[in-house]
């Protein structure tokens, strides 16, 4: 292949991954085209663009997944190549195909490998051929669950069901039992259709505890073709990475050595060209078993590309411009240890349930070593239509250890206001005594209590103390925006009967604050007990500098309508108010069917009229890739349905009232 | 410069600075006492049994009713102090801010007879009125009351009836009167809801009626129930007499805080300005300034230095009629014009200055703060000869008749005439607050211990009796005595004859509170003073 010139990407992505393309773009002087949908018009990556074209359409599959849109986006911006990110239409060979056609540049390997490694049966065939070591498969396509059920006979339960073209977690399910086969199979499917545009699967036995290595691989078009080493990703909630690091502490030289000589084998035997990445799993016995290439840029690439100090962005770019892979690619080594956490707008108590919204701050402090990969800025949309990644945080340090310490530091005082995310469980996780022995494996969330390890950062404690900052800090906004007599001194009273009092709902409970400022200063009550040795050193609408029982401490408080959101170095809290007045409001009928979360109503189960029981399921409801199920609260008779397939619901939407039987 | 700083000399280890500062402490603690017997109200057990009725106290209620973290002013909270009622006159009264703005309330402690008013009660209900009227300030009052204690009725059935009066009248001037009825309002009390122009009911609690169901049997021989004759619901829904049937109190207090909200209520003095400079001195050092000896100098300068905007003063006419000190200053952003006592007596000059200096102010027109430590206006034959009486009348005449806010703040004696002339009580300033150290009365108790030895001694001679010195030194004693204790704070304070001792610390909060209060109408001066004898 000649080389050819690039000069203008078009990002056939959104979020983070597209602002992190964009930001190599710029720094080699090659223009950027974004795309996006309706509701990412305003995003970040939107803003950071050379040129936008918008593709109009909300779901993924009226926007990032069309094909022709987006290579006529490209051509009609006079775009040389496009970088499709992760995701979306990153392993889509039929959109390599077009791509081809058009004479646009894809970034990344060929439409053949791209189908080839898509084609799970074709992509093992290949591997058996290249001596990787394999787990047995079943390929589903169309035929019913029995049948498959039948062909996977041989395979060790529990069962593993992935999405053909699959990635992220969506698509996957573990199955268990023989019985939730044909529903998990079918959930699947929908998932996997939803978010590839392809419904086919295939069927694994499902290895529990295991490690998750994957060897990032490069290859140019003059036959070179190189590992930049491991990653470990074992630290996975359904299915899906949140902490990736480089090297794993499970590789000694010898199995690094095994590992990345098979994965260079797979890659040599497909011709592999561009960034790609060989997936195993390891065995605790020390096997390791191919799961599959990503013909992709994959998320937990900066892993990488600190400890080799390479960027691969760029390198995919030279590489489709024809350029060999430069020496320091050739020989690259490893430098110390990378630790990527992704930071997702969900909340790990809940069961992952998406939290989409606006974030009313987002601030991750700048430190040595930390690097922050953000879909956000200080404020932003989560839309419930896509991945809920808010931003990846990835360290590089000396040691592991160091890079465990410093990611959890900056993740711990990070400021992340207006949605729930999994920053807790990130931050107890790298805290954990397993976590910093090496002790991970995809178990690790089964085996510690995600909803233990999403406990509020800092605990009751902190919280009780983070009450009183917030209360302190909106007593002073009150008195700043005082219409009358807003120089007097707080709470002023000549014959004093009660403290000033102020209630918040905090994560462990409500808690009570009282205070009053006296001549002798400042004296504060939390949950009735007299504080000893209270000093309120400063004080504004957005910061207490206080001291109790002799330590002094800064706390950051940020409020948001009632909520008042508190960081200090005691942790973070989020903290709603309790009206002062409760206001006599219109409460949901018993019966009514609210929906938990923003999303699109994927189908009605029901008709006015039918009977259903408690836990029955009514309507479906996709939000962020993921299926909710809504069901009847009580028993009784549907009296009204207010949606219908496809209806876009906000959180608390009333979506079905049932009349209970009387 | 618009105005010099004055300068502070204050030696704060000097024995009369000891002196007085241990003396207001003990004088304080003695506040406190009274002050947290108010608090106490019907005592505890009565407490108790309030709330085991699902009710808040008057003072619950109040912090409830007032914006949050903003000052409230207790007025009169010792009222009955000294008298056989429980200290407090079974009601509290102040000025908070509601939603905002600046209000008079007052509301009755049930935990205290029922909350029954008595002379003492009532006597700070009409001087609500008169500070609602004068100051511009929206009525809301917090009804829960037995209605008249019985046996003084006499003392309370004729003037008391003038509040209903006074109701209407601020309703007249356009002042918003606001009753939340949270329990009992029954008889004359019925009318103080049906006066005000909002009405807040709760339900299951407020009572309002004429004749509860025996008075009515014995009337008519009508059958009723207590609901049927002056429920919340009856008067929301049928009667009309609610205009808000509350679900709770606390509902109660969130509707008169959305009333106060809806009032579209805009003071109409001028604003203080925005940027305001403390005190350069201690406003602790108040306390060795407030003199415990009444026959010891004060330095006014230094006590007006710790009250007033950056100690900033400027001082007018300062080399004439010295013992009155007159001058510009801000407090708390606030224009004001100051008249104090440098020294305690008045002669022709400084009362020729005050006149002067109060026709200025109502020029201006700016509020005026009487300071007083005043013994009087001179006697003697050359000064009468040189018409000091003429020369009081003028000083009288010009604060009788000044239209600008007058607030007077008492820190030490105040006697004779000197108090008409200083803005005594009677001369309605808009607010008077004395410091715990201050005394009240016609002259010192010895003088008129003395004075009336001397007019019995003359009528033993005139009748030719022979005159038992023994029999009058006892006499005298007494009479110093009675009149010493009578003109002590708690006693005037008891007897409402000021809105309250105060700490004097506080006197810059204090003042700025009733000054801003003071703003909510409007700052107009008059050229229409009497004739002046000259």
């Amino acid at each position: 292949m000649t080389a050819k010139s690039i000069n203008k990407i078009l990002i056939a992505n959104r979020g983070e991954i597209a602002r992190r393309i964009m930001r190599t773009c710029r720094e080699m002087g090659i223009a950027t085209v974004a795309v996006c949908s309706e509701p990412d018009r305003d995003a970040l990556f939107v803003q950071e663009a050379d040129e936008v074209v918008p593709l109009g359409g909300i779901q993924a599959s009226e926007s990032y997944l069309r094909i022709d849109a987006i290579v006529d986006a490209a051509r009609q911006t006079a775009s040389d190549a496009i970088h499709p990110g992760y995701g979306f239409l990153a392993e889509n060979a039929a959109f390599a195909r077009a791509c081809q056609q058009s004479g646009i540049a894809l970034i990344g390997p060929s439409a053949e490998v791209i189908g080839a490694m898509g084609s799970k049966i074709e992509a093992k065939r290949r591997m058996v051929a290249a001596d990787v070591p394999l787990l047995p498969s079943v390929e589903v396509g169309e035929q019913a669950a029995d049948e498959v059920l039948r062909q996977a006979k041989s395979l060790a339960w529990p069962l593993l069901i992935k999405a053909s073209a699959g990635g992220g977690g969506r698509g996957m399910r573990v199955v268990r039992q023989a019985a939730e086969f044909a529903s998990l199979l079918e959930t699947a499917r929908h998932e996997s259709q939803n978010a590839f545009g392809d419904a086919a699967l295939f069927v694994e036995p499902y290895i529990e505890s295991a490690r998750h290595i994957e060897i990032q691989i490069f290859g140019d078009t003059h036959g070179n073709v190189v590992h930049l080493f491991e990653r470990e990703c074992s630290i996975q909630r359904r299915h899906q990475k949140i902490i990736e690091e480089s090297p794993s502490p499970a590789l000694d030289d010898a199995l690094r050595h095994a590992m990345t000589a098979a994965a260079l084998r797979a890659a040599k035997a497909i011709g592999y060209v561009n960034a790609g990445t060989v997936e195993f799993l390891l065995t605790p016995d020390g096997k390791f078993y191919f799961l599959e290439v990503n013909t992709r840029l994959q998320v937990e690439h900066p892993v990488t590309e600190c400890v080799t100090g390479l960027d691969l962005v760029r390198l995919q770019i030279l590489v489709t411009a024809g350029e060999p892979l430069p020496p320091e690619v050739i020989a690259a080594t490893m430098h110390g240890h990378a630790i990527e956490a992704r930071l997702y707008a969900e909340d790990p108590r809940h069961d992952y349930l998406p939290s989409a919204g606006r974030l009313h701050r987002f601030r991750i402090p700048a430190a040595a070593g930390i690097r922050v990969e953000s879909a956000v800025g200080d404020t932003g949309m989560i839309s419930p239509y896509y991945d809920p990644l808010l931003a990846k945080v990835i360290v590089h340090a000396p040691t592991r250890a160091e890079a465990a310490r410093r990611l959890s530091h900056a993740l711990a005082r990070a400021h992340i206001h207006g949605l729930r995310t999994n920053r807790e469980l990130l931050v107890h996780t790298l805290e954990h005594p397993d976590f910093l022995r090496g002790q991970t494996d995809t178990l690790f969330l089964h085996r510690h209590d995600p909803a233990t390890l999403a406990a509020p950062l800092g605990g009751d404690s902190a919280e009780r103390l983070h009450a009183a900052a917030a209360a302190l800090a909106s007593q002073f906004q009150r008195r700043r925006e005082a219409q009358v007599l807003s120089k007097s001194p707080s709470g002023w009273r000549n014959n004093p009967s009660q403290f000033q009092q102020t209630r918040f709902q905090g994560d462990g409970g409500q808690i009570a604050v009282e205070y009053r400022f006296q001549r002798d200063g400042l004296h504060l009550r939390i949950d009735g007990e007299e504080q000893p040795d209270v000093r309120c050193e400063f004080a504004s609408p957005h910061q207490i500098r206080m001291q109790i029982a002799g330590i002094q401490r800064t706390y950051d408080v940020h409020r948001h309508g009632d909520t008042f959101y508190v960081d200090s170095p005691l942790g973070a809290s989020v903290l709603v108010e309790v009206p002062r007045f409760p206001i006599p409001r219109e409460e949901a009928a018993a019966g009514s069917l609210v929906a938990p979360l923003p999303g699109v109503v994927n189908e009605v189960k029901v008709k006015i009229g039918d009977a259903v029981s408690a836990g029955d399921v009514v309507l479906v409801i996709d939000s962020m890739k993921v299926f909710h199920w809504i069901s009847a609260p009580l028993s009784g008779r549907i009296a009204e349905i207010r949606v219908e397939a496809g209806t876009h619901v906000d959180r608390g939407a009333v979506l079905a009232v049932i009349e209970e039987f009387s | 410069m618009r105005r010099q700083i004055l300068p502070s000399r204050l030696d704060t280890k000097s024995a009369p600075f000891q002196r007085n500062r241990e003396a207001v402490l003990g004088q304080l603690e003695a506040l406190d006492k009274l002050l947290s017997a108010a608090r106490a109200g019907g005592g505890e057990k009565s407490s108790a049994r309030h709330h085991q009725r699902g009710k808040l106290l008057v003072r619950q209620r109040i912090e409830l009713l007032v914006d949050r973290d903003a000052p409230f002013l207790e007025l009169s909270p010792i009222a009955a102090a000294g008298t056989e009622y429980e200290v407090g006159a079974s009601t509290v009264s102040g000025i908070g801010v509601v939603s905002g703005v600046e209000c008079y309330i007052n509301g009755n402690d049930p935990t205290v007879r029922g909350g029954a008013v008595n002379p003492y009660t009532m006597r700070k209900s009409l001087r609500g009125f008169d500070i609602c009227k004068q100051n511009r300030l929206p009525y809301i009052t917090l009804t829960e009351s037995g209605g008249a204690d019985l046996p003084r009725q006499s003392e309370i059935f004729l003037p008391g009836g003038g509040s209903f009066r006074r109701l209407t009248q601020l309703s007249a001037q356009g002042i918003p009167t606001i009753s939340l009825v949270f329990g009992n309002s029954t008889a004359g009390g019925a009318y103080t809801p049906a006066m005000c122009d909002y009405t807040v009911f709760v339900k299951g609690r407020a009572k309002v009626f004429l004749g509860g169901p025996p008075l009515v049997k014995m009337a008519t021989g009508e059958e009723s129930d207590d609901e049927e004759l002056g429920g919340a619901e009856m008067h929301s829904k049928i009667s009309g007499l609610s205009d808000y049937l509350a679900a709770d109190e606390l509902d109660a207090l969130r509707i008169g805080r959305e009333i106060v909200a809806n009032l579209n209520w805009k003071k109409l003095g001028p604003h203080p300005s925005e940027v305001v400079e403390e005190p350069l001195y201690d406003a602790e050092s108040l306390l060795g300034l407030a003199p415990a000896d009444l026959k010891m100098p004060v330095d006014m300068r230094e006590i007006i230095a710790r009250i007033i905007d950056g100690s900033r003063f400027h001082e007018f006419k300062p080399a004439y009629g010295a013992n009155l000190i007159t001058g510009w200053a801000s407090l708390m952003g606030f224009e004001i014009g100051i008249l104090a006592n440098a020294q305690g007596v008045l002669f022709s000059g400084e009362a020729q200055k005050a006149t002067q200096f109060i026709q200025l102010a109502n020029q201006h027109p700016v509020p005026l703060v009487f300071i007083q430590n005043v013994t009087g206006y001179m006697v003697g034959k050359q000064y009468e000869q040189a018409g000091i009486i003429k020369h009081g009348a003028q000083m009288i005449n010009a604060v009788s008749n000044s239209t600008v806010p007058h607030i007077t703040l008492q820190i030490g004696g105040s006697y004779g005439a000197g108090n008409y002339g200083m803005c005594g009580y009677a001369y309605q300033p808009r607010f008077v607050f004395i410091w715990p150290n201050s005394k009240t009365a016609v002259m010192g108790p010895q003088q008129l211990a003395g004075v009336m030895s001397i007019v019995r001694r003359a009528a033993a001679q005139a009748a030719g009796k022979p005159f038992d010195e023994e029999q009058d030194a006892v006499l005298r004693k007494a009479v110093e005595d009675q009149i010493e204790s009578e003109s002590l704070a708690t006693f005037t304070s008891g007897h409402v004859f000021d809105d309250g001792i105060i700490d004097p610390r506080d006197t810059r909060t204090v003042l700025s509170i009733a000054l801003s209060a003071a703003h909510s109408a409007e700052v107009k001066g008059t050229h229409a003073f009497g004739v002046f004898r000259m």
